[in-house]
């Protein structure tokens, strides 16, 4: 029998159940557990500059490996500060254990300093949190958080730790539970066999199908399925922002990406569509747009882990409730034996004139069918992810923050891997995607790690430039720069009358690569479109430093397509400043 | 539609938060609540009113049962069911009134449960409808204070929520 305080009881269970590093940063509250960390923990703990950052590293460690990202943080202001960030991480259904410090169990209540109601706080962010009262339970309290963090939908789980609780002089005995079971909770472990038959006969009788996968087929990991069903019956497969990666970009039968700023074939194709295999995905207003005219011959399959994501917006005519992979395979096997006898499914002459139809589309406004952004003399930034696509060879995990070059990103980088494309699709934070590439970094140091930026963006967690400098994690920063919040001007431009309230800096932009070099890493400005690829070049070269690639790109570029709304359909949209459907 | 769903949930702090919580976050109303431990002490059993569309209330449902703490949940109003809610009422009872009052609350089977030279305080139980109609009824008379317990509910004949 092993005796241990509170403190060295959350450094071992964390040591127990394999985690990989700990992101963090002390304070008052959990002094006892860094100081267990420092004298005998073989988990390395990150320290980045803010608590908002440690959430987002964590955060891009969990979306580039598919295991919970963890963090430590003190209480109050290290707590609240880390709520953005597992916010972010609630959105897109991120497996996350958050540790934070509270203040001593009798001050609880009043107002000690440093208190904040953590577990109250986060309460409309986490999938669930607990408080732990005693040091006995926080062994137990550990494996709950990570069961729960990891099964089902994923999601964040806060453990609020009071600092009397982790105290170095009351040893109690030390079990990590192999296995814990929760009588409250019990996810979906397969979906219902009657309904996939279903769905399976509504699939195969179906004349323009399409496959419309999220996030939750890369959580799933149920990539390969997928790729198997979309080949087996010869479906269109268009993925939302958080899917990107689920079904091969650089395939012939990848529609691209859907909704606002969707690829003009993939939202024709959902619009005409007459069945819809959604899988993983949750219908989010960035892909509906008005969800009244949303695919109106539509028949809805809607297969997801979560029952309330499904019929949440838009009425499924089949759910089911069930994880991708299981589902996925159950569904292929039903395939197979009903084209066993009924070998003249699916339809193949509707099958190729839909085809048609979509080659139709991507002819006429498709992204790869024609230059779909003007010329000039300055770098356009959909250029600037062309060439970084080029350069990666596909291949490298790009983390992206919010904005315009997000979206560029997410059109021009065609990723044939899941778990490639790292961004925060849900909640849309600005200043995720720096931290978020030092957890992808660690995780995977030897990958290119690309994180794709603005100015806006950037300067809302520049101060982790210290962290990559401490932790040695050479990223590239490709900042797409035009001196604008970007997206934030591109809607003042079609809905202000260009009225730019706020959406530029001025002359305050600080020199870049000054600022970079004084963080001890290599700066690169990129100003004329013939240097680009050779910068580019230069930079992905350098393979031990950090390098902030600082590129000015044509300021007055708005992302298209977009959806026209209020009131538009999926098919609605604009193609360019002056052009619509 | 006015619906009564009743939880069966973990007896934890926080777990009551999570409930009430969910339903500011999301938008949809509580009319009523009630909430107390079981012969169980480790589970609550908590019933609420609310109304909305079928569509909504599928969705809180799903909500709900989504909670870890929450164990089990039934939709009573789907089926045959009994519902209570508990009303002590204070009035004011002087003069001809007084008599009137008295009258009136064994109309509804009620019970006076205090008394005051100027004032009763009485007891009523049924349903939320029931005491409604009481209150109603009490319209020429002072009303000095309403406490009401939200409604209990429970199915009718064999069927029950338990672990």
């Amino acid at each position: 029998m092993e005796l241990l305080s509170g403190g060295e009881i959350v450094a071992r269970a964390l040591e127990d159940e394999g985690v990989e590093f700990i992101f963090g940063y002390p304070g008052g509250a959990v002094l006892h557990i860094y100081d267990a960390l420092f004298k005998d923990c073989k988990v390395p703990h990150i320290l980045v500059r803010h608590e908002q950052a440690a959430a987002h590293a964590a955060d891009g460690y969990a979306r580039s490996t598919g295991k919970p990202g963890v963090v430590l943080v003190t209480s109050g202001p290290g707590a609240t500060n880390a709520i953005t960030g597992i916010a972010t991480a609630y959105m897109d259904s991120i497996p996350m254990v958050v540790l934070s410090g509270q203040v001593q169990s009798h001050l609880i209540g009043e107002d000690a300093f440093q208190e904040v109601d953590m577990v109250g706080i986060s309460r409309p962010c986490v999938k669930h949190s607990f408080m732990v009262s005693k040091p006995e339970d926080i062994a137990s309290t550990i494996k709950k958080a990570f069961h729960i963090a990891a099964s089902g939908r994923p999601g964040p789980v806060v453990i609020d730790i009071p600092k009397d609780v982790t105290r170095p002089d009351e040893k109690v005995e030390y079990v990590y539970p192999p296995s814990v079971k929760i009588r409250s909770y019990s996810p979906a472990q397969r979906g219902h066999t009657g309904q996939i038959k279903k769905a399976a006969r509504l699939l195969l009788g179906a004349k323009r199908p399409i496959i419309f996968a999220g996030g939750g087929v890369v959580q799933g990991e149920g990539s390969e399925l997928l790729v198997e069903l979309a080949k087996s019956l010869n479906l269109p497969v268009t993925n939302t922002l958080m899917g990107l990666g689920a079904y091969p970009g650089s395939d012939r039968q990848f529609l691209g990406m859907l909704g606002m700023h969707g690829l003009y074939e993939a939202n024709m194709a959902m619009h005409h569509s007459d069945v819809i295999f959604a899988i993983g995905a949750r219908f989010d207003d960035r892909v509906t747009n008005t969800v009244d005219k949303f695919c109106p011959g539509a028949k809805v399959i809607h297969v997801d882990i979560d029952p309330t994501s499904i019929s949440k917006t838009v009425a499924a005519d089949i759910p089911i409730v069930g994880p991708v992979q299981s589902v996925l395979s159950d569904l292929l096997t039903q395939i197979k034996q009903i084209r066993e006898k009924e070998t003249e499914l699916p339809d193949k002459s509707a099958l190729d004139q839909w085809w048609q139809q979509i080659e139709e589309w991507r002819e006429a406004h498709g992204l790869w069918s024609g230059r779909r952004y003007g010329e000039s003399d300055r770098i356009k930034p959909q250029q600037a992810i062309e060439s970084l696509y080029k350069i990666t060879g596909g291949d490298a995990f790009v983390v992206s923050d919010v904005g315009q070059h997000q979206m560029f990103a997410a059109q021009y980088y065609r990723f044939d891997k899941p778990r490639r494309w790292i961004n925060s699709g849900g909640l849309g934070t600005m200043g995720f995607g720096l931290p978020a590439a030092v957890g992808v970094k660690l995780a995977f140091p030897d990958r290119d790690v690309v994180c794709v930026t603005g100015e806006g963006s950037i300067q809302m967690n520049i101060q982790e430039l210290s962290t990559c400098k401490q932790h040695n994690t050479p990223v590239k920063i490709f900042n797409l720069r035009n001196n604008y919040l970007g997206m934030v001007k591109q809607w003042q431009d079609m809905h202000y009358e260009g009225r730019h309230a706020m959406s530029t800096y001025e002359d305050s932009l600080p020199d870049f690569v000054k600022l970079v070099e004084a963080y001890g890493h290599v700066g690169l400005e990129v100003q004329k479109l013939e240097e680009l690829d050779s910068k580019m070049e230069e930079a992905f070269a350098i393979k031990d430093k950090l390098v902030f690639l600082d590129i000015m790109v044509d300021p007055m570029e708005h992302v298209y397509p977009m959806h026209i709304a209020p009131h538009g359909s999926m098919k609605d949209m604009w193609l360019s400043k002056n052009e619509r459907t | 539609m006015r619906r009564i769903i009743s939880i069966l949930m973990e007896n934890e702090p926080g777990a009551l938060s999570r409930v009430v919580g969910l339903f500011s976050q999301r938008g949809y109303n509580i009319e009523t609540l009630n909430v107390a431990p079981t012969e169980d002490q480790t589970l609550s059993r908590l019933t609420l009113t609310t109304f909305g569309s079928d569509s909504t209330i599928e969705q809180i449902t799903k909500q709900l049962n989504k909670l870890v703490d929450v164990v089990k949940l039934v939709d009573l109003s789907e089926g045959a069911h009994v519902e209570r809610d508990l009303m002590l009422i204070k009035v004011r009872a002087q003069g001809a009134h007084r008599d009137e009052v008295k009258r009136t609350t064994d109309i509804f089977r009620g019970q006076i449960v205090d008394v005051g030279p100027n004032m009763y305080t009485i007891q009523l139980t049924g349903t939320s409808e029931k005491l409604d109609s009481f209150v109603a009824a009490m319209d020429s008379v002072d009303i000095l204070e309403v406490v009401r317990s939200g409604v209990a509910g429970i199915s009718r004949g064999e069927k029950v929520l338990s672990l």
